[in-house]
């Protein structure tokens, strides 16, 4: 029934996708700097909504880490920016994201997933006491002033990043790797028994979607020329993606990817414009998702087309 | 030497009490409710800022503010179960999404409840000055308000603890939060039992406002801290067990206010660590269902 | 040969004893039948034998190599598959897709995409479900969701296979079907280990029966010795 629509639309949407990332790649050139920067904003939401839909989307564990994989991107990149060349210093950003990951997965992913939530909740708020006793007490400098890097050059890096995350999104998902996931998040004894190793297939997702959010928090920081631990490990940054991936819907991969552009865009209109508000109507429009478009946009579309072609 | 230890044992009983409080809160609304309400600090942070304008503006003492405000987070904690988690749970397709749905509408009321609070008060840290006189004991010296915090918080965990086991009402609710399909086949009504359990909890922070805002400062982003030391809490004395978070408060307690005698800024990571240790070694807790 | 054998087999839960001290032996190719009164241990054993729940004490050993102690997915790769009494189906899955992920991690030796493709689509032809097989496995009626459950059993090409209650809450002629469905299943060398209810399923299909009752072994025998067995006869109407 579907299936001529989905054959009919594969190169139409390849095609279009190859035109936005060549219209996105060469903006820098015709637009103004205001939106290129911009851009990159909604790119860092775009790619930690899409990374935490890595591992959250297909096996249902609500990870509210993403403030500290982010936040330790920034750090590192506060830490060994000077040092170092920014490419080597966003890698290692990633990297270390991701050895924390691995090490939160470990510990957390072999018992029930209430436990996986409520570790996550607290890990950023955990590293940021950590690093602030550690700075005071060892290293002296609370708070690290960071190289500049100019804006361009970080819209170029978050263009990649992005296209790194959703090729990487895209080929989970029609792998074998993804299928062991999504059978996880419907049933995860069933899958246990019938053969996948439950705790090394979400600690690799979790590993991975950690990366790339760790990449992007490396080259934001170069944004913000002064980080402190309260600064880099920013709470709302766990809440964002959930409530953006819920808001686009996880079903398929452009519902966060939407979903995060759309909210991305308002908050930057909504903080501008009414900075003292803007928590109070994010926490309102959730709850008001939740309770009215649970499956999000991606929802609304597929019904919206099951209404089209009669079931 | 002794006034020291001495120093840390009241700190750490007055900290254990609390803790307790808002652990059993909290306990009350996973363990009955399946709500993992992450919005229970800030329903502490209420109860705290409650008190600071009722005693700054009108001059009424926080001890008088328990009575205020535990009841009156209790109604609200009520209304918003009844309204927004029964909603979800009657919408939601199954137990798993139900769990989701309301750890993320509960996400939502942090926020709101956040940003009200910054409305109103502003983002100064403030505290209250109430009882601060000396008083002398055994020859050692401490704060009035300092031991009427202890007296109150133990008092009422102990209090809460003979509800629990003694009372009808609080056996019914221990069965419910051990086993609810069972409990409703009995004939409890559910329904009410989870509204009412949800406003128990939503008491419990009213009750731990009061008593923070006399001993600590307040900031409105304190909500936070307190929500993931409940959760450590619970975990401590055992998902399920509402007696094992009184314990648990009171042993978190007296090792936070070791850690703070030696280190304040520690006192989370040592929590933490004793999280990790559990998670590794005993995930069910002290009194939890193995 | 024996294929699984289970020594002094005990769990507790609490203070409560649901298994006591569990002896039975399993020879390949064998259909046995485990059977109890309500509460008796029975989804309990199989709970131990595939690594779901960890023994208290005793010794499961498959096909001579001890797998207490082991996850429930390496215990699979070694070739035990079961089901359960309530479908744990892959809700959002299609059929296919629910016996792909079987054919592609339950056996030892990793297998490549296609092969495992065209293996899933010959289990499903084998427990007619072919014609279904882009539905989402929610909107299955329930004895198809069985059958889905047995074939994604079996696409981990397993050499024993514990069945849960497979036949509950199926109607005469479904029951009729799942039958035959065992035979044919049998008939391809695998072992069986049935927990059943259906009482005419399981005298005419097994070759032996234990009995448990309150966590204990209190009979084993031919489903001829174990119908006259006064022991068991009480022991079900006294239920």
């Amino acid at each position: 029934m579907d299936s001529t629509r989905v054959i009919y639309k594969r190169p139409f949407s390849l095609g279009i996708l190859f035109l936005i990332l060549i219209l996105l790649a060469t903006m820098p050139f015709y637009v103004q700097p205001y939106l290129v920067i911009l851009l990159s904003s909604i790119f860092m939401y775009v790619i930690i909504t899409l990374s935490w839909t890595i591992f959250s989307g297909p096996t249902r564990y609500i990870s509210l880490a993403s403030a500290a994989f982010f936040g330790v991107g920034v750090y590192t990149s506060a830490i060994l920016g000077q040092a170092l060349p920014l490419p080597v210093v966003i890698v290692i950003g990633g990297l270390v994201s991701f050895i924390l990951a691995l090490f939160i997965g470990l510990l957390t992913l072999r018992l029930r997933g209430m436990y996986f939530i409520i570790f996550t909740f607290g890990i950023s708020e955990l590293i940021r006491h950590f690093l602030l006793w550690w700075e005071a007490n060892f290293t002296g400098t609370v708070g690290r002033w960071v190289v500049i890097v100019d804006n361009t050059t970080v819209y170029y890096v978050m263009l990649v990043i992005f296209i790194m995350a959703l090729l990487t999104a895209y080929l989970i998902r029609r792998s074998r790797f993804g299928l062991a996931l999504r059978s996880i998040g419907e049933y995860e004894e069933a899958a246990t028994h019938i053969g996948i190793n439950a705790t090394v297939v979400k600690t690799t997702a979790f590993a991975i979607s950690a990366f790339f959010m760790g990449l992007a928090g490396a080259i934001m920081a170069t944004r913000w020329t002064y980080i402190d631990p309260r600064i880099a490990f920013d709470p709302l940054f766990s809440f964002m993606p959930v409530l953006m991936a819920i808001f686009g819907g996880t079903g398929q991969l452009y519902g966060p990817i939407f979903g995060a552009a759309i909210f991305a865009y308002l908050e930057e209109i909504l903080i501008t414009k009414f900075p003292y508000y803007y928590m109070l109507l994010f926490g309102t429009i959730l709850i008001i998702v939740i309770m009215f478009l649970p499956h999000g946009l991606v929802g609304l579309v597929q019904k919206w087309r099951k209404g089209g072609s009669r079931r | 030497m002794f006034i020291t230890f001495l120093d840390v044992v009241i700190g750490g009983l007055i900290m254990g009490g609390i803790y307790a409080l808002i652990a059993v809160g909290l306990s009350l609304q996973y363990g009955v409710g399946r709500v993992l309400n992450v919005s229970h600090g800030e329903f502490i942070m209420l109860g705290a800022f409650a008190t600071w304008s009722l005693y700054t503006v009108f001059g009424i003492s926080p001890l008088v503010s328990l009575i205020i405000c535990g009841p009156g987070l209790f109604l609200i904690g009520f209304l918003i179960h009844r309204t927004l988690f029964q909603y979800l749970r009657g919408t939601s397709e199954s137990i798993g999404a139900f769990a989701d749905s309301s750890l993320l509408a509960s996400f939502g009321l942090l926020f709101i409840i956040q940003n009200l609070a910054l409305l109103i008060w502003k983002a100064d840290i403030r505290g209250l000055s109430y009882l601060n006189v000396p008083v002398s004991i055994l020859g050692a010296i401490f704060e009035a308000n300092r031991l009427i915090a202890l007296l109150f918080a133990v008092g009422i965990s102990l209090a809460f603890y003979i509800f629990l086991t003694r009372t009808r009402l609080g056996k019914a609710i221990r069965a419910a939060a051990e086993d609810p399909a069972t409990a409703q086949v009995m004939g409890v009504n559910i329904r009410r039992v989870l509204a009412i359990c949800f406003g128990l909890g939503a008491l419990m922070a009213g009750f731990a406002g009061p008593l923070i805002s006399m001993i600590y400062e307040m900031q409105p982003t304190m909500g936070l801290e307190y929500t993931i030391i409940a959760i450590i809490v619970v975990v401590l004395g055992g998902l399920g067990s509402i007696t094992g978070s009184l314990i648990g408060g009171f042993i978190l307690g007296l090792i936070g206010s070791v850690v703070t005698n030696f280190d304040p800024g520690l006192s989370l990571v040592a929590y933490y660590v004793i999280f990790i240790l559990l998670l590794l070694v005993r995930p069910t807790g002290l009194l939890g269902k193995s | 040969m024996r294929i699984l054998e289970g020594k002094k087999v005990t769990k507790h839960f609490g203070g409560l004893a649901a298994l006591h001290y569990v002896d039975f032996d399993i020879k390949q190719g064998e259909v046995v039948g485990l059977i109890g009164p309500n509460g008796a241990g029975k989804t309990t054993l199989f709970n131990l034998i595939s690594g779901s729940l960890p023994t208290t004490a005793g010794e499961i050993r498959y096909k001579g190599k001890k797998i207490t102690g082991l996850k429930p997915h390496q215990i699979c790769k070694m070739g035990v598959a079961r089901t359960f009494q309530s479908a744990q189906l892959f809700a959002g899955l299609t059929v296919f897709e629910n016996a792909l992920a079987a054919s592609l991690f339950g056996k030892k030796r990793s297998i490549s995409v296609p092969d495992a493709e065209r293996e899933a689509m010959e289990l499903l032809e084998f427990v007619e479900l072919s014609p279904v097989s882009t539905i989402l496995a929610k909107d299955l009626p329930v004895a198809n969701q069985k059958r889905l459950e047995v074939a994604r059993a079996l696409a981990t090409k397993p050499e024993l296979l514990l069945f849960d209650e497979v036949m509950a809450g199926l109607n005469p002629t479904e029951v009729a079907q799942a039958m035959e469905l065992i035979t044919k299943i049998r008939n391809t060398g695998i072992t069986l280990f049935l927990i059943e209810h259906v009482m005419r399923a399981i005298m005419n299909i097994c070759d032996r029966i234990i009995v448990l009752h309150h966590g204990e072994k209190i009979a084993e025998g031919t489903p001829q010795e174990i119908a006259t067995s006064r022991k068991v006869v009480e022991v079900y109407l006294g239920e």
